[in-house]
């Protein structure tokens, strides 16, 4: 085994769990900013999304090289093409914790409210989707990433039904249309990093056992019109 | 247009020693079949039993059938030399007849077959060398310059248009870019790719990037052993055996 490339591919593993890491105290950080309706937190994500960036270009860089230089074959190709892939969906993480960031702080200037939608339940499976599909690419295993792939039609159910709760209660109080908003598009943010979390796992999936399992799953729910309709 | 292959299993021996073992394999017409593996693992002797050039070994032994179309080429009573008149071949190191044109080098195989209307070896010659991507470099001194006086990449390209100027069914390359340059390497793989529309090609290579650019079909060896063969994306890419994977990943021994 060429030992140059074995320690490339060893480096390119540590940096993108590290920056896993950081997406997923990211997206935490900014549910306590939510939560604790804390500025000083959201200004961390802030901060901490411009580290998830730089870490972006390394790893996509040490990547490109690899391919370039080593020109890797069969499960060292799946590898280097999984990370490329995955490190772009933790990018994408890092940039909706600033959005939900900076949603809590469009929040803070409301009045403080008791909207119909549970974010800390939301946030709690999201975040464990985020660290089964690390933990599934640390461990290479597929049948971790698969368990990611059965989470993420729970996650798109809460979405759905804060959407529903949140339409209703907006009609309700519409002076609270605007904090309706912002809740919705923290949940809607959410709900995205669980998209990303299922891209994770899908890739790991491929990595370790070949197979292309994206789109053949329940994908996408649609919001349920007719209970939003029929009140 | 090329012939399938169709090996059944095949067994070689050089005196006692088993150099291939029951191996089976089918490759397409006008594909490009790559074999690839360590040295040793017997990817030559493999192509040299496609055009019956292993038994030129003493002591070298063989069971089994090998089917080139509808030819059975170890059928009792089969010529050799029959059998390699339809199977061209190219070699590792560019073999040209040294004292020989440029022109006579590619007619040879044809004078040899009795061809000596001198219309029909112009015409032959001239296609022979255009389809080798050789025509225009050499085309002005056909008569008189020698094979020898080429450059290493253009005697492989000349040694290529004499295999195929007595229009072969299957064309075997064994290591035909070992030892040239990357240039030289590009223009011998783009060749092989277009040559594939006329005949059916099987290449022995150590570059498995090279095996992954101009194959169709990938064949792994490994101790006399067929171990794997299936489409080349899939040899590259999520190769079944672990043995295949270790190979190409580098973490074979």
């Amino acid at each position: 085994m060429r030992s140059r490339f074995q320690q490339g591919l060893d480096e390119l593993k540590e940096r993108l769990l590290e920056m896993g890491g950081m997406a997923e105290a990211a997206v935490e950080l900014a549910v306590d900013a939510y939560t604790k309706r804390d500025a000083r937190l959201a200004q961390q994500v802030f901060e901490r999304e411009r580290l998830i960036n730089q870490s972006e270009h390394a790893i996509d860089e040490l990547a490109v090289d690899l391919l370039a230089m080593q020109a890797p074959m069969a499960t060292d190709l799946r590898f280097v093409l999984a990370v490329l892939k995955i490190n772009s969906d933790l990018e994408r993480v890092g940039d909706l914790a600033v959005n939900i960031s900076q949603r809590a702080l469009s929040l803070m200037q409301e009045p403080e409210t008791d909207y119909p939608v549970d974010i800390a339940r939301m946030t709690t499976a999201v975040s464990t989707m985020v660290r089964r599909a690390l933990e599934s690419f640390l461990s290479a295993k597929a049948e971790v990433g698969q368990a990611v792939l059965e989470m993420d039609s729970i996650v798109d159910r809460m979405k759905d039904e804060a959407f529903v709760n949140l339409v209703q209660y907006m009609k309700a109080h519409p002076d609270r249309v605007r904090g309706c908003l912002d809740i919705l598009l923290i949940a809607r943010s959410l709900e995205r990093i669980g998209d990303h979390a299922t891209n994770i796992a899908e890739d790991v999936i491929f990595w370790v056992s070949g197979d292309d399992v994206r789109h053949h799953g329940p994908r996408g729910h649609e919001p349920d019109l007719d209970a939003i309709h029929g009140e | 247009m090329g012939a399938a292959i169709e090996v059944k299993n095949l067994n070689v021996w050089f005196g006692k020693a088993q150099v291939l073992q029951d191996v089976n394999i089918s490759a397409s017409a006008n594909a490009v079949t790559a074999v690839i593996g360590p040295s040793g693992c017997g990817k030559s002797t493999f192509i040299r039993c496609l055009n019956r050039m292993h038994e030129t070994i003493p002591g070298a032994r063989l069971s089994g059938s090998v089917q080139i179309g509808d030819v059975d080429i170890y059928k009792s009573g089969q010529d050799p030399v029959d059998v390699r008149r339809r199977i061209g071949m190219v070699f590792q190191k560019p073999n040209p007849f040294p004292t020989m044109s440029i022109y006579d080098n590619v007619a040879a195989g044809l004078r040899l077959n009795g061809y000596g209307n001198r219309q029909v070896l112009d015409q032959v010659v001239e296609h022979s060398l255009r389809m080798a991507a050789l025509w225009d470099e050499v085309k002005d001194v056909l008569k008189k310059k020698s094979g020898a006086s080429l450059s290493g990449g253009q005697q492989q390209r000349l040694c290529i248009a004499r295999a195929l100027a007595v229009q072969p069914d299957l064309l075997l390359m064994d290591e035909p870019c070992s030892a040239l340059d990357p240039i030289s390497t590009g223009k011998i793989e783009e060749l092989v790719f277009q040559l594939k529309t006329e005949f059916t090609v099987v290449i022995v290579t150590h570059n498995m990037q090279q095996a992954a650019r101009v194959a169709d079909y990938t064949g792994f060896f490994l101790m006399g052993k067929l171990i794997e063969h299936d489409k080349t994306e899939k040899i590259f890419t999520t190769p079944s055996d672990k043995r295949t994977e270790d190979y190409i990943t580098g973490r074979f021994g």
